[in-house]
């Protein structure tokens, strides 16, 4: 068994650990999900902590992240009673995406006061808080998964996680507007936050999702470990947009399983930018029927002394199934980036396509970047391919904008942003598009080389 | 407008421009010819600012300031212009979103207001017309997949838009097929006037049928060899260099 004492908060994830038990707000639960919280607890502590010894973590040392005391939010919470924290309105402004027409709901920590904006929400989608949906039987089952192989953060989460937002859509609903759900955390101590959202999206039916997520800067750290589930049923559509703007002293762990049935679709498009001093996303797209297509859109714009890795793994179970993957990379300052993309094509996925794509624009002498592709391909006729650039800005382009009576510090903002073009153009609002793009230039000058 | 004197320079030690002289004012053309390798394109790079050239002697002055002193973006704000011999492409930059930064940033340093969005858009319909600019390349990435003749035509279309005082054509003509020699050539004269200058940088005589220039000026071996007026063109057009070598190699000589 690994101890970490030396990690103040293995011992405060502990000592939280037996609080959820003994307080009343697991006791109403379904044994089963009980149960899977208790594997999931025995499994992180055996995993504890990741270290640069693990595999998937080679590149990413949080050891200094971890030094702090964190108390954990909202174990105590009572049970049924999602309560949303006072949080400065500013975050939900600078998260708000200008002329796009949506619902938007915010969460606090996790929790969800109920609110929608942007109109009453059509038939056929449903939104609870997972303080709630845990404790209903008949929602208790997409909890129960126990086993995260060696995702310490994912099991941890599975162990703890008291609330969070549970989405569902009925088979047939086409939601036409997006739903911006804007995840803020804050807080006036050192916590651990460990929100975990389900999304079940019926057969045939048609889901757009933007995430933002936003924190308070200010003398507290703030760990956020989220776990996301994401079920896409029988031809069903999913369009997902992630957008990272976190303050510094935060560090996002995200981990989000994509579950794909039949003929489904699911787009995901990954946006990171400067702010929180750690990101890690996990995404796995487990493609456990055929004739499914699935896009990874990533665009992670690190500066300061961030450190942004993304883990992505395409699980190719069944025949006929497309994949397509494209990360893209500005590393700025000090910054560190992490690109770790694996391709997974197990004995019976005949007929896989699967491309993968990550390109990385090293601005700074003092950035670095590990990108590392892993294809591991168990059927012979599949189409396949990868590839990994690192770059400079082209000084070409550069005079060519400048001797245009365009700044330098414009002129880079503009290639920035002509870099992270392939990736922005292929979002489906425009007003998102444009969020992004003036996010992008909104941080260049601020992060020069 | 532009006096150029003793100028010398040089790119990763090897020396290009050796003592060039040339003077433009305000509502003159130039004309500058000479063999291939000669440093024409060169001369164009320095007076844009190119960073990989080193000047090692002599001066720049342009409407009175030391040009060489400014960096490209305030040259180009200043009022001065390369049209590119080779015009690079810039996915995912839009042509027009690029015009707008470009022309914010010269009226901003000369302390005009912004162009609201209409106005801009009126603009950049009268300067399309004016040199028959194709709306639908407006809109598109930064001369991605134009064919070589759009790309020279969308030089001109952007020195349309930013009005400089001086511009300096670095064989526009090259790649052009005649209908867009004349249309590139019309659009030009267009914007000729007693307030801005030319200098247009060519091989062949063609383009000077079109735009007829005061002075011709033949550069070789990083120098200007021989100054005239435009039969000085018809002259080299029917002679080719070579004899000016024979000239220069004498006056090489009694030196
Ligand atoms: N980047 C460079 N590095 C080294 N030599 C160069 C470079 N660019 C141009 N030159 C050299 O400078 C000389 C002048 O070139 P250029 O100015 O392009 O001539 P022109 O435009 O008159 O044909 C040529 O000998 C050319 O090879
Ligand atoms: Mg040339």
């Amino acid at each position: 068994m690994t101890q970490q004492p030396a990690i103040p908060l293995f011992e405060e994830v502990v000592n939280g650990y037996n609080n959820l038990s003994a307080s009343g707000s697991a006791g109403q639960e379904s044994s089963d999900l009980r149960r899977a919280r208790q594997t999931a607890f025995d499994k992180f502590r055996l995993l504890g902590f990741p270290t640069i010894k693990n595999e998937d973590w080679k590149y990413t040392n949080i050891n200094r992240f971890l030094k702090e005391d964190f108390a954990l939010d909202g174990i105590v919470a009572e049970a049924g009673a999602p309560v949303a924290a006072a949080y400065p309105k500013s975050l939900v402004e600078k998260a708000a995406i200008p002329e796009l027409d949506c619902y938007q709901l915010v969460l606090v920590n996790g929790a969800w006061s109920g609110e929608v904006k942007g109109g009453p929400l059509p038939k056929g989608i449903h939104l609870l808080s997972v303080a709630a949906a845990r404790q209903d039987p008949a929602l208790s089952a997409w909890f129960e998964k126990a086993e995260w192989g060696n995702q310490h953060f994912a099991t941890l989460n599975a162990a703890l996680f008291t609330n969070g937002l549970f989405i569902r859509v009925d088979a047939g609903a086409a939601i036409e507007k997006p739903l911006h759900v804007i995840h803020v955390f804050t807080s006036d101590r050192n916590v651990l936050v460990q929100p975990r959202h389900v999304w079940v999206v019926g057969k045939n039916a048609e889901l757009s999702v933007i995430e933002s997520v936003v924190s308070s800067s200010g003398d507290t750290k703030i760990w956020a470990n989220s776990l996301s589930e994401i079920n896409v049923q029988t031809d069903a559509k999913v369009d997902h947009v992630v957008i990272q703007v976190s303050a510094p002293g935060t560090r996002l762990v995200h981990h989000t399983t994509v579950r794909q049935k039949k003929q489904s679709l699911y787009n995901n498009y990954t946006f990171t930018l400067p702010g929180a001093e750690l990101v890690r996303n996990d995404l796995q797209a487990r493609l456990e029927e055929d004739h499914t297509e699935t896009h990874l859109y990533g665009l992670y714009l690190a500066a300061g002394q961030q450190l942004i890795d993304n883990h992505t793994l395409v699980d190719h179970q069944k025949p006929h199934c497309f994949s397509n993957e494209l990360y893209k990379g500005v590393l700025l300052e000090e910054s560190t980036g992490v690109f770790n993309g694996k391709v997974y094509v197990h004995q019976d996925a005949q007929k896989t396509n699967a491309f993968q794509q990550n390109n990385n624009l090293v601005i700074s002498k003092k950035a670095t970047i590990d990108s590392k592709p892993e294809l591991e391909i168990f059927a012979d006729d599949v189409k396949c391919s990868h590839g990994s650039t690192v770059g400079q800005f082209s000084e070409e382009a550069l005079f060519y904008l400048q001797a245009r009576g365009i700044g330098e510090a414009s002129a880079k903002a503009l290639l920035i942003n002509a870099f992270a073009f392939d990736v922005t153009e292929k979002l489906k609002y425009p007003a998102v598009e444009t969020y992004i793009n003036d996010l992008i230039s909104h941080h260049i000058p601020v992060a020069h080389a | 407008m532009l006096i150029i004197k003793n100028l010398h320079a040089g790119i990763e030690g090897k020396q290009i421009l050796k003592g060039l002289n040339l003077t433009v004012n305000a509502g003159e053309v130039h004309a500058i010819m000479g063999p291939n390798g000669a440093g024409k394109s060169s001369l164009a790079s320095v007076l844009a600012g190119r960073e990989n050239y080193e000047v090692t002697e002599g001066e720049v002055s342009f409407q009175g300031k030391d040009l060489l002193d400014m960096n490209p973006e305030t040259r180009a704000r200043e009022g001065l212009f390369l049209a590119f011999q080779y015009p690079i492409e810039i996915p995912g930059v839009s042509n027009i979103n690029f015009l707008k930064t470009a022309l914010g940033e010269i009226r901003a340093y000369k302390n005009l207001p912004p162009l609201d969005a209409k106005e801009f858009l009126a603009l950049s319909r009268e300067k399309q017309k004016l040199v028959e600019f194709d709306a639908k390349l407006v809109n598109r990435s930064l001369n991605e997949g134009f064919s070589g003749g759009e790309k020279k035509r969308n030089e001109i279309f952007q020195l349309a838009m930013l009005e400089p005082s001086l511009s300096i054509l670095d064989e526009t003509d090259s790649g052009l097929d005649i209908d867009a020699l004349r249309i590139v050539s019309k659009g030009v004269n267009k914007l000729r006037s007693e307030k801005n200058a030319f200098i247009i940088i060519t091989h062949y005589q063609r383009l000077l049928e079109y735009i007829v220039p005061d002075f011709v000026h033949v550069l070789a071996n990083g120098r200007i060899v021989k100054s005239g007026t435009k039969e000085l063109a018809l002259e080299l057009e029917e002679k080719g260099y070579d004899w000016l070598k024979e000239e220069k190699e004498q006056e090489a000589t009694i030196i």
